[in-house]
């Protein structure tokens, strides 16, 4: 009992983020996805601090670790100073350390924001990077994306931007020696080794699941079916 | 003077903000749908108030999308922000302003974490000599970027071709401000007026003659939440709860509504096309929208610039129901106008 606690105890966003939760649940009613989720992060709160290894385990590998969206009002208003959105980040890291969010619908998307934003900062140096991402992923971004998106480097420049070009300026071209830099940073503080575990995890995820999942992008079986899968039984009653 | 009530409370929250020589590092989501409004920017800070703001080209994302995506670690995040910070040292520079909010959010947490766990600091001086052989110094000042344009609000409004008030009628219009919860919500003495009222927005809304709107959800999120928008099964949060908030402020009849960080103005324009779409609903008057605007947007209306030239034509929601109402003229043939170069 207590390692996946001690585990948790390492991040120190977990020591800011607990203290002593006198579970009050302030947390959960300002909470933006305690509204839409069935979902509780008091009862985050409540579960880390049993520091029970059970059910720690099956905490890191359930759907409910996924729900929250990271605004951290909880932080705002904890009359303890307490996060819960600061636990949520140390499970989650926890969650993909030990190979453990594979177990569920909401933890495997990471593979899809792996190898969109994760590849998109190796790639470009940015987030985003969002030429050639089209409507069909984003119907929402309307008829305006698809005029963008057809013009995209006469949009850019026309709006002063340096797209693709030398020196500073929006969109430019983030030198290859700056990107290496990057890399190198990711090589040395652990960026690397947790997209190789999300990589390889979800290799064994998509084999037991009987889905093709390429070595690179998106566009394959098992990305967009980690991308695009809603089981519909998340939500609040 | 006695200070009473709100005013009070925001007096405890004022923070200081430098006065020239900015570190001037970008946003890669208002880069991808908000260029105009950083082009503006530095337009507004160098052109109009003379200032001095330097962009290196070698800084990069903070990544900071990535780490609230929850695949970057904080180990690598906080360390690619140490790279920027050593730039910024390298430049001779010591006021670092983000353009984005997860940004600000993002460097005032690691800053936090220095302070309170200063072996993790000297953990990432050594990650970040090892892979880059670099060393940098802490910031002097950090502001957001629109930190800096509320510290030149009146500035601005001493140069204002245009107001926030109908020409009609005369009456201030009515916004609706909304603020990135990063901004505040994490470390609220670290925002003009902390997290309960952040003042930023409000103080240059007030200053250029518009007229703030007090609804409930108004520092409800605009459902970014991250993964919760970046992967298409979970955007079900992401518009529910712009919708939560298009309910609330609907009653009130908001002119516009005003924003300041990278991802809010683009949820807040799109989700209203999409409960359109789905719902035929609308929120704005005479069957419209209502329009969204980036802060740097509204500074560049009120200073006589060309709404085109702010970008307002890569907006889903249309802009000129405000810009009708402000007197703003704009030429409609040159909206889809674009540069093409021939290299």
């Amino acid at each position: 009992m207590g390692k996946l606690y001690d585990k948790l105890v390492e991040d120190v966003r977990f020591v800011e983020g607990i203290k002593a939760c006198f579970n009050c649940g302030t947390c959960t009613a300002i909470c933006a996805a305690s509204e839409f989720y069935n979902y509780d992060p008091r009862n985050i709160a409540d579960i880390v601090q049993t520091k029970d290894d059970e059910k720690i385990e099956k905490l890191l590998k359930s759907d409910t670790i996924w729900y929250c969206g990271e605004c951290m009002s909880c932080k705002t208003r904890c009359p303890r100073g307490n996060a819960p959105g600061l636990i949520i980040m140390a499970l989650r890291a926890l969650s993909q350390e030990l190979g453990y969010f594979i177990e569920s619908e909401k933890g495997r998307q990471q593979l899809a924001v792996k190898r969109t934003v994760g590849d998109w900062i190796l790639k470009y140096g940015y987030c985003l990077y969002l030429e050639g991402i089209g409507t069909s992923l984003h119907p929402e971004q309307g008829p305006v994306w698809d005029w963008i998106q057809d013009n995209w480097s006469g949009v850019f420049n026309r709006l002063g931007a340096n797209y693709k070009g030398d020196g500073p300026g929006i969109l430019r071209k983030i030198p290859e020696e700056s990107l290496e830099e990057i890399r190198k940073i990711f090589e040395v503080t652990g960026g690397k080794k947790r997209f190789d575990k999300i990589e390889e995890m979800s290799k064994i995820k998509a084999k037991e699941m009987n889905l093709d999942l390429k070595e690179s992008g998106i566009d394959n079986d098992y990305c967009m079916h980690v991308y695009k899968t809603n089981n519909g039984k998340h939500n609040r009653e | 003077m006695k200070l009473e009530g709100k005013k009070a409370i925001w007096k405890d929250y004022q923070k200081e903000i430098a006065d020239d020589k900015y570190f001037y590092v970008r946003s890669c989501v208002r880069q991808n749908f908000f260029p105009g409004s950083e082009t503006a920017f530095l337009k507004i800070l160098r052109d109009e108030l003379k200032k001095d703001v330097y962009e290196h080209p070698c800084h990069t994302t903070c990544t900071g999308i990535g780490y609230h995506g929850d695949v970057v670690p904080f180990d690598t995040a906080m360390t690619v922000v140490a790279r920027q910070f050593a730039l910024m040292t390298e430049s001779g520079y010591e006021n670092l302003v983000p353009s984005c909010i997860t940004s600000f959010g993002l460097y005032t947490e690691i800053l936090e974490t220095w302070h309170h766990f200063p072996e993790t600091e000297n953990k990432i001086r050594e990650y970040l000599k090892k892979a880059t052989g670099r060393e940098f110094k802490i910031p002097k000042n950090l502001a957001h970027a629109s930190d800096v344009i509320f510290k030149f609000r009146k500035e601005i409004a001493a140069k204002a071709k245009h107001k926030l008030i109908n020409k009609n009628t005369g009456e201030s219009l009515k916004v609706v401000e909304h603020i990135g919860c990063h901004y505040s919500k994490m470390f609220p003495s670290k925002g003009v007026g902390g997290a309960e009222y952040p003042y930023v927005l409000t103080g240059m809304i007030e200053e250029w003659g518009g007229e703030i709107i007090d609804y409930p959800e108004r520092r409800h999120c605009c459902g970014f939440g991250f993964r919760q928008y970046l992967v298409q099964a979970n955007r079900g949060y992401s518009i529910a709860c712009s919708k939560k908030k298009f309910d609330s402020m609907e009653p009130y009849k908001p002119d516009m509504i005003i924003t300041n960080c990278p991802g809010c103005p683009m949820f807040l324009d799109r989700w209203q096309y999409t409960i359109k779409e789905m719902e035929g609903k609308t929120y704005g008057q005479n069957g419209e929208g209502i329009p969204v605007f980036t802060y740097e947007e509204v500074a560049g209306l009120v200073l006589g610039y060309d709404p085109w030239d702010l970008g307002l034509q890569m907006h889903q929601t249309d802009c000129e129901p405000v810009l009708d109402k402000m007197g703003v003229g704009y030429d409609k043939s040159k909206k889809r106008e674009l540069i093409i170069n021939n290299e």
